[in-house]
């Protein structure tokens, strides 16, 4: 009897998932609750929609509106798309290089498990005496003027969650350098692993501003320092600098991995090799490198003077020509190729007019003097709106149906993902394409309401229908996944049949262990040249079959993250005099949080070995084992 | 990964060259050390000559950095093999955090 595979009850599928250490679940795990926290976002997003579908409507309290927009914004950043973002990494990236896990196991699932409990802490506020009300941008002048607990949750949210972002970010980092497969050189690693390479270094030099951000914001909250309080000498524009200086990476955070789907996407559906590769790996480099130099154009009409102003301006430009590299790379990928408009090429197809919109609208705002007329308008909220929908959303949709059959071993009905395809294109188009004129005529964002007969009526109203298109979408996605689920008919290694890299060179979804044998990478798609090349087993080996060492599961990452959970509650109420038990829940949580790094340093766990012999039993039952210890 | 590592019987040419080759780290080490006690006795001898303030924090700050891209180079084995990642991450967070600085100083502060 092979030691690997056993059948489990519920309960102790639910345990394996809470202590697992495998990437794979873990890439489940944000793929689920990123996926929940993206439905929240946008029912947050439709109440938004429903206030402002006629004018002067009073769906919504201008107090509870403010709430809306600043979960919306948060959710969808921080909650909904990075982690998804991340989910698909997660997924994929060790098996494009031919590893058999993330360099920390351990680490990796801290990381979920931190952004997981800064997620349901942030969206307790709704059940504790309201939401974050200052937008997602927290601007520290209304963010202090802030009544009640909200932006406490917001800070103390984001720093959990952002401590686990940054360990993810790390995580990849290492695995990437380090644990490729022989062969696999930097110039021969498939895009995806290039753009989780660059978004992860984005991430390591982001964050830590924004930890710094919420930092002060914490203390100046909750224990009464001054950083960013004029009348005490602090400066509020501080705030404004260290939110954007981790800001604007962070949209390039979300939409180099997006960029990385997408080019999977258009090589192995326009079944030929990318056209420039090397431009497309030092564009996304380039992408990274400017991306820290640009955070001012968000601020043009904070006052820094001509001089600053004029130097983002450029910067901001600059972006403009490694991101058209791209575009025209993939254009002339498809172009000539042997094109399949499978669900996910439909996206991609779909993704290039649309963010090129939104690329074109942002070369628009980088003009300042321009910028001074647009800010605060709506034209803003349709331009990020068309890169960040029309660039990752539009990804994270066509990834699901990409590397769903990689990631659970069935494949998504094709009929209903066009369904969803098109009535999400279309709500999409129509919600935010009339917005930039809404944003010409004046129309400012974030108030709850407007007066009508200023010839924003009809403009609204489409915008709002279009939201419910979005919608009707987003159901028939999550059917389908259901169907799917229940039909159950499983797929082999290649489901698209045209796949290249290596991940489709190993069965849906792969064994625990990825690869029996390391393979050995002998070209860019290494395995398209397999094929090719008439090799059956889709891969060649570096090493004999031998014992394979593997981690232990462990249930101290969700111990950790839930010590911070409590300790946070513990900062959030400390300056509330009728409250005298904040300390001592801080200081529970706080040894909640170092008993549990105290366990994992005193404990040994080397881990355990899975034998030779059980390989080769497993290789012959097809070698998709799902077993785990 | 350490559990792959395997004993290597050096020849006696190898021996010779890593011996060589140490005895000029060593070397290395020494003269950076000089340089980095002799940088200081600079620093403290600004200060003791009593020269105006605006000269003196520009200079030690120079200084300093020196100190540092020294450090990093002789002692901690920067420029070795294998080392290339490192060095691209710190020089990058460098930059990042200096080009923060640099915006900070004369945008808000100045």
């Amino acid at each position: 009897m092979s030691s690997l595979a056993q059948k489990k009850g519920v309960g102790a599928v639910i345990w394996d998932y809470m202590t697992t250490v495998d990437h794979k679940k873990i890439a489940i795990l944000y793929l689920i609750s990123g996926g929940f926290f993206f439905l929240i976002g946008g029912v947050e997003a439709l109440l938004i929609r429903i206030q402002l579908m006629k004018a002067g409507n009073d769906f919504l309290s201008a107090g509870l509106y403010n709430e809306i927009i600043t979960m919306h914004g948060t959710t969808m950043i921080f909650l909904a798309s990075m982690p998804i973002l991340l989910g698909f990494m997660n997924a994929i990236m060790p098996l494009q290089i031919g590893a058999r896990d993330v360099a920390f196991p351990f680490l990796n699932s801290l990381g979920f498990w931190l952004f997981f409990f800064g997620g349901i802490f942030l969206n307790l506020s709704w059940f504790m005496g309201g939401a974050p009300d200052a937008g997602w941008t927290n601007y520290a002048s209304l963010a202090l003027a802030s009544e009640g607990h909200g932006i406490d949750f917001y800070a103390l949210g984001l720093t959990i969650s952002g401590f686990g972002t940054l360990i993810g970010g790390i995580n990849f980092l290492v695995t990437i350098i380090n644990m490729r497969a022989p062969g696999m050189t930097y110039m021969r690693m498939p895009l995806f692993t290039w753009t989780t390479f660059v978004a992860s270094a984005l991430i390591l030099l982001a964050f830590p501003p924004l930890t710094v951000g919420l930092f002060f914001m914490v203390f100046d909250r909750m224990f009464g320092a001054n950083f960013f309080v004029v009348e005490m000498g602090g400066n509020t524009i501080i705030w404004e600098h260290l939110f954007w200086i981790f800001g604007h990476p962070e949209v390039y955070i979300l939409i180099l991995p997006a960029f990385g789907i997408f080019s999977e996407i258009f090589a192995i559906f326009s079944r030929k090799r990318l056209f420039g590769y090397t431009a497309l790996v030092f564009a996304t480099i380039l992408i990274g490198f400017y991306g820290f130099m640009v955070w001012a154009h968000h601020m043009f009409t904070v006052g820094l003077g001509p001089t600053a102003n004029a130097i983002f301006a450029l910067a901001t430009m600059i972006i403009a020509v490694p991101t058209g590299i791209k575009i025209f790379n993939w254009l002339l990928t498809i172009w000539g190729g042997s094109i399949k408009f499978s669900v996910p090429m439909v996206y991609a197809v779909a993704f290039i007019p649309s963010f090129v919109a939104g690329g074109v609208t942002g070369v628009m705002q980088a003009i300042a003097p321009l910028d001074y007329q647009l800010h605060d308008s709506y034209f803003i909220v349709a331009h990020f709106h068309y890169v960040i929908v029309g660039g990752v959303v539009l990804a994270i949709l066509a990834g699901t149906h990409l590397y769903w059959p990689k990631m659970f071993g069935t494949m998504l009905s094709e009929k209903l993902g066009h369904i969803t395809f098109w009535t999400f294109f279309i709500g999409f188009h129509m919600t935010f394409f009339i917005q930039h004129f809404l944003g010409l005529l004046g129309m400012p964002r974030r108030v709850y309401t407007f007066g009508a007969d200023q010839g924003w009526d009809l403009f609204n109203a489409i915008s709002s229908a279009g939201a419910a298109f979005m919608a009707i979408g987003v159901i028939v996605m999550l059917i389908n996944i259901v169907i799917t689920t229940v039909k159950n008919v499983r797929v082999g290694n290649d489901p698209w049949e045209d796949g290249r890299t290596l991940e489709w060179a190993i069965p849906s979804p792969p064994p625990f262990y990825n690869f029996a044998q390391t393979p050995l990478v002998r070209g860019l798609d290494t395995y398209w040249i397999e094929k090719m090349e008439g090799n059956k087993k889709g891969m060649v080996y570096a090493e004999p079959v031998g014992d394979i060492h593997m981690p232990n599961g462990s249930i101290l990452p969700l111990i950790m993250s839930f010590g911070m959970f409590v300790a946070s509650f513990g900062a959030l109420y400390f300056q509330d005099d009728s409250k005298p038990w904040t300390l001592a829940v801080l200081i529970i949580g706080l040894a909640i949080l170092f008993g549990a790094m105290l366990a994992r340093s005193l404990k040994d766990d080397l881990g355990f070995y899975i034998k030779k012999e059980d390989l080769i039993e497993d290789a012959k039952r097809g070698g998709n084992t799902d077993g785990s210890k | 990964m350490a559990h792959d590592t395997t004993e290597k019987i050096r020849s006696h040419a190898e021996h010779e060259f890593l011996k060589k080759r140490r005895s000029a780290e060593m070397r290395h080490q020494m003269t950076s050390f000089a340089i980095m006690i002799f940088l200081t006795l600079i620093a403290f001898t600004l200060v003791a000559a009593g020269f105006s303030t605006y000269l003196i924090v520009p200079i030690i700050l120079l200084l300093a950095a020196v100190q540092v891209v020294l450090q990093l180079y002789h002692f901690m084995h920067l420029s070795n093999k294998g080392h290339g990642m490192v060095a691209f991450f710190m020089f990058s967070g460098i930059f990042v955090a200096f080009i923060t600085v640099l915006a900070l100083v004369t945008i808000v502060w100045w």
